[in-house]
């Protein structure tokens, strides 16, 4: 329906579409549903596991130590902002997969987790080819704690809650099962381009 | 949690202050939402564009088929000004919800409840005050400090104080960051770890703790909270605004 007198800002021509229902910004808004844990590198490990046992245990000298890899893309927020043009750096899960000696996915969905208890699902397959990171670098800059920091899943082509904060650990499942706000009603994928934003879209 | 889109009608608007207009809006398809939770508004253009933002509920859900929501004017905002300078009664536009996480009280929660509020932050906890008092739950100490600019920028500020003046249970504490009116007798600072001491000594230990505002404001709070032993899952946060970074 019209909304009568609205004809939205005058828009620049951007350089390419944004996902329906978003807008461009230039900041880079912060949403959590706590206070920003604060993790302590020299503790800190990474875990890939399945039914219990462990697949892969990275500390963060050893995570450093595999191949980078950058990525330039756009973010996309379900609190409807996208950001044009931004840089990551982190290692990929194909290589994480490759250190640890995955040569099958162990599961086709992950649930991931963080510190301060926040999780996430996604399909494993949205993880692999090159689609994600585990980040440590944003804009050159270590990634700050507020952004996820020091260390964040970085999942791009999905609504940014997938790209689970202050990661510890991947979980890897047969069946798909709801993370934190999955479990208030988002969408179990969160497609942008397909406006995933809530469970029915 | 409603998922599809239906339409609301704006059934008034007040004026809280010169930045914050509230709008009552008869939503039928909205009965059922928790204090704290939000909607969102898809206004369409002739051209087709639209364009869709949250907003937070100010109203308590005791009151019946209409919900109002309070916006803040940002200058270079897309929609805010829309709904400052265009809309009035009789509008119709499509909204969806209510949406929302763990940013939510009810009184079955008890308490005791500490609410921080930075700016127009003070919206969704506005929810839960309301709720609290049209639930009659007044046996649960809540205290509400609640950080502006000015006095002028104090949204809800005669409800806010009407309501504490009348119960023994509720506390308001206003700090004004940048002007304060003569003879002024509340705070005059930022938010910090020495006022969060005396808030939470006045109140005694909070069981939950809301702190909504801008991310920096957010973050600070959130952060000192911690620092003083209030367990992480037992504070809930909501930011909003670009953080600058």
């Amino acid at each position: 329906m019209l909304s009568r007198g609205f004809f939205g800002k005058k828009r620049p021509e951007a350089s390419r579409p944004v996902p329906p229902g978003q807008y461009l910004e230039d900041g880079f808004p912060v949403l959590s549903a706590g206070p920003t844990p604060r993790v302590d590198l020299a503790t800190w490990d990474l875990t890939f596991e399945s039914d219990g046992e462990v697949l892969g245990k990275w500390d963060w000298e050893q995570l450093k130590s595999l191949p980078a890899t950058d990525m330039h893309v756009d973010l996309h927020c379900v609190t409807k902002w996208s950001k044009h043009d931004t840089d990551w750096r982190g290692v990929s899960i194909d290589d994480l997969f490759e250190a640890a000696g995955i040569t099958d996915p162990p599961g086709d969905y992950v649930m991931a987790y963080s510190d301060g208890g926040y999780t996430t699902n996604l399909p494993t397959e949205d993880l692999l080819d090159g689609k994600a990171l585990i980040a440590y670098e944003y804009d050159g800059e270590p990634l700050e704690p507020a952004h996820g920091g020091p260390v964040r899943l970085f999942v791009p082509h999905l609504y940014l809650w997938k790209s689970a904060k202050w990661i510890r650990g991947l979980r890897f499942m047969e069946q798909d099962a709801p993370g934190f706000w999955e479990a208030y009603g988002y969408h179990m994928y969160g497609d942008p381009w397909k406006e995933q934003r809530y469970i029915g879209d | 949690m409603t998922t599809g889109w239906q339409i609301a009608t704006v059934e008034a608007v007040k004026t809280e202050t010169d930045r914050a207009k509230t709008f009552v809006l008869s939503a039928p398809g909205i009965s059922r939402f928790r204090p704290g939770q939000h909607i969102d508004i898809r206004l369409t253009a002739p051209d087709g564009y639209q364009a869709q933002r949250s907003y937070s509920i100010a109203s308590p859900p005791e009151d019946s088929g209409v919900l109002e929501v309070t916006v803040e004017l940002i200058e270079d905002g897309e929609v805010s000004p829309y709904f400052h300078e265009v809309v009035r009664a009789g509008d119709q536009f499509e909204i969806r919800g209510p949406i929302g996480g763990p940013f939510t009280w009810q009184s079955t929660e008890g308490g005791p409840l500490l609410l921080i509020a930075g700016g127009s932050g003070i919206v969704p906890l506005m929810s839960m005050l309301r709720h609290r008092s049209a639930s009659s739950a007044f046996n649960i100490p809540v205290l509400l400090l609640y950080s502006s600019r000015s006095l002028d920028d104090v949204i809800y500020r005669e409800e806010l104080e009407s309501m504490a003046a009348q119960d023994d249970h509720l506390q308001v504490d206003f700090t004004l960051t940048r002007q304060r009116p003569d003879g002024w007798s509340g705070y005059e600072r930022r938010v910090d770890d020495e006022m969060l001491g005396e808030v939470i000594e006045k109140l005694g230990a909070p069981r939950l703790s809301y702190v909504c505002g801008p991310t920096a404001f957010v973050e600070s709070v959130a952060s000192a909270l911690v620092e003083r032993g209030l367990e992480a899952d037992s504070i809930r946060t909501e930011r909003f605004g670009p953080s600058g970074t």
